[in-house]
């Protein structure tokens, strides 16, 4: 299961693509919704990790409008119940994820995204 | 019979037949949790914090379960497809990844809280094809490098594994050194034959604290705390089965799981309603 909260951590691995390489972006995807557990102590340790324009973005495309432009600067619990939910319960089970600059192909199947290299692609 | 990682490669000796055998065996499963709540400890992680956490070559996911139970989110990383198919059929709530960990990590710069990784390392030191990418130097130097930098500072990470000699201890401590890490191998039971185990407990910055943990001495365990455990271990298996039965993520998991939550003292827990573990309406 592949969720947002890992996708905004993800770049691409590829050797030599080094720039441009975040966020992978969605293609041809299936996603399901399923509740998790609402921990804002967790979600506000992991405010200062996320990348806000690439969550914002990747969001969109799947779907999902709920999240403001900017981060807010008053974290209060109705914002961290929007992000717990796009964070943590849209679950992207089929597709793929596409690097931005070298287009290498991440494709997600029963939910697992295969990240394995070809010899020639590894750093 | 020879170690695993002499006889297959990695995601061929655990094929589908194989994952399951090595999942469903309570031997193991005991030996994976008693390893995975001491590298928990070693991590040494701040208290009451939940924690997003790595699980490296995380398998079936016989540890995540357990970080999952200690509060903690994780993301794990498996280069056996049979393995992380294992773990969905297990309902586990972490991330998972195919990959082979000796390709690097392709996480950003302080991405998780801490690291650990349960007999898994090993299998770095057999050339897994005749590609120069592959020699054991270059496989291990790009899974420190890039672990290196997917984890935050001050962090730890902890892994426990099966080294065959003194050298190749040496070898893999060099190289995590190199590739920026701190820290040391701290050995737990060393003068016993069955119970020793080899943690490799690295450091990014100064790792949250300044000295490499004592390993532990004497015999393994008080038997009535191992009982202890193993009876925890084996109500865990049964609810999963009987919640197995029932499909996913039933109305009874997510109630288990708030009672769960809720004995931690956590806050926020939803209340139960009879809106509890139905089924959402896809979003298209
Ligand atoms: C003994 S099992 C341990 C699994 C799990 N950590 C546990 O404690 O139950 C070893 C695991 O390491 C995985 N593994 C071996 N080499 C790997 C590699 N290069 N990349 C990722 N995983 C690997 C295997 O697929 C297998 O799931
Ligand atoms: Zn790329």
């Amino acid at each position: 299961m592949v969720r947002l909260i890992t996708h905004n951590l993800l770049a691409c691995h590829v050797r030599g693509c080094n720039s441009n390489n975040f966020p992978l972006q969605f293609q041809d995807v299936q996603i399901g919704l399923r509740e998790a557990e609402f921990n804002p102590d967790f979600l506000r340790g992991f405010l200062p990790k996320i990348e806000w324009n690439a969550l914002v973005d990747s969001a969109r495309q799947l779907g999902d409008t709920s999240l403001p432009a900017e981060q807010p600067v008053m974290i209060d619990d109705d914002f961290l119940k929007t992000l717990h939910h796009v964070l943590l319960e849209i679950h992207v089970e089929e597709g793929a994820m596409v690097c931005p600059n070298c287009k290498h192909v991440y494709p997600i199947s029963n939910g697992i995204p295969n990240m394995l290299l070809a010899d020639h692609e590894i750093g | 019979m020879s170690r695993p990682e002499l006889q297959a490669p990695p995601e061929i000796y655990y094929g589908d037949i194989e994952a399951k055998k090595y999942t469903q065996n309570t031997r193991i499963q005991q030996i994976q949790a008693d390893m995975t709540y001491r590298a928990l400890e070693l991590l040494n992680l701040p208290p009451d914090q939940p924690a997003f956490l790595l699980d490296i070559g995380c398998g079936s996911g016989l540890s995540g379960e357990i970080l999952e139970e200690e509060g903690h989110t994780w993301v794990g990383v498996d280069v056996a497809p049979s393995m992380l198919e294992v773990a969905l059929e297990r309902e586990l709530e972490g991330d998972l990844f195919l990959q082979d960990i000796g390709q690097g990590f392709g996480f950003r710069p302080g991405s998780f809280d801490g690291a650990i990784s349960v007999s898994v390392i090993q299998w770095l030191l057999n050339a897994e094809t005749s590609h120069p990418s592959s020699s054991p130097p270059r496989r291990l130097t790009r899974f420190f490098t890039t672990l290196h930098s997917a984890l935050r500072n001050p962090s730890r990470a902890v892994l426990q594994f099966y080294p065959t000699s003194d050298d190749q201890i040496q070898l893999i401590t060099s190289i995590a050194q190199k590739a920026g890490f701190g820290g040391g191998v701290v050995v737990d039971y060393p003068n016993s034959k069955k119970a020793k185990k080899v943690f490799l407990c690295l450091f990014v910055g100064s790792g949250g604290g300044q000295q490499v943990p004592k390993g532990l001495e004497g015999e393994e365990g008080e038997e009535a705390e191992d009982r202890a455990k193993f009876e925890r271990r084996r109500q865990r298996e049964k609810r999963r089965k009987d919640s197995k039965k029932k499909g996913i993520k039933d109305r009874d998991w997510i109630l288990r799981k708030k009672e769960l939550y809720r004995r931690r003292g956590k806050e926020d827990v939803p209340r139960d309603s009879h809106y509890t573990g139905r089924k959402r309406r896809p979003v298209f």
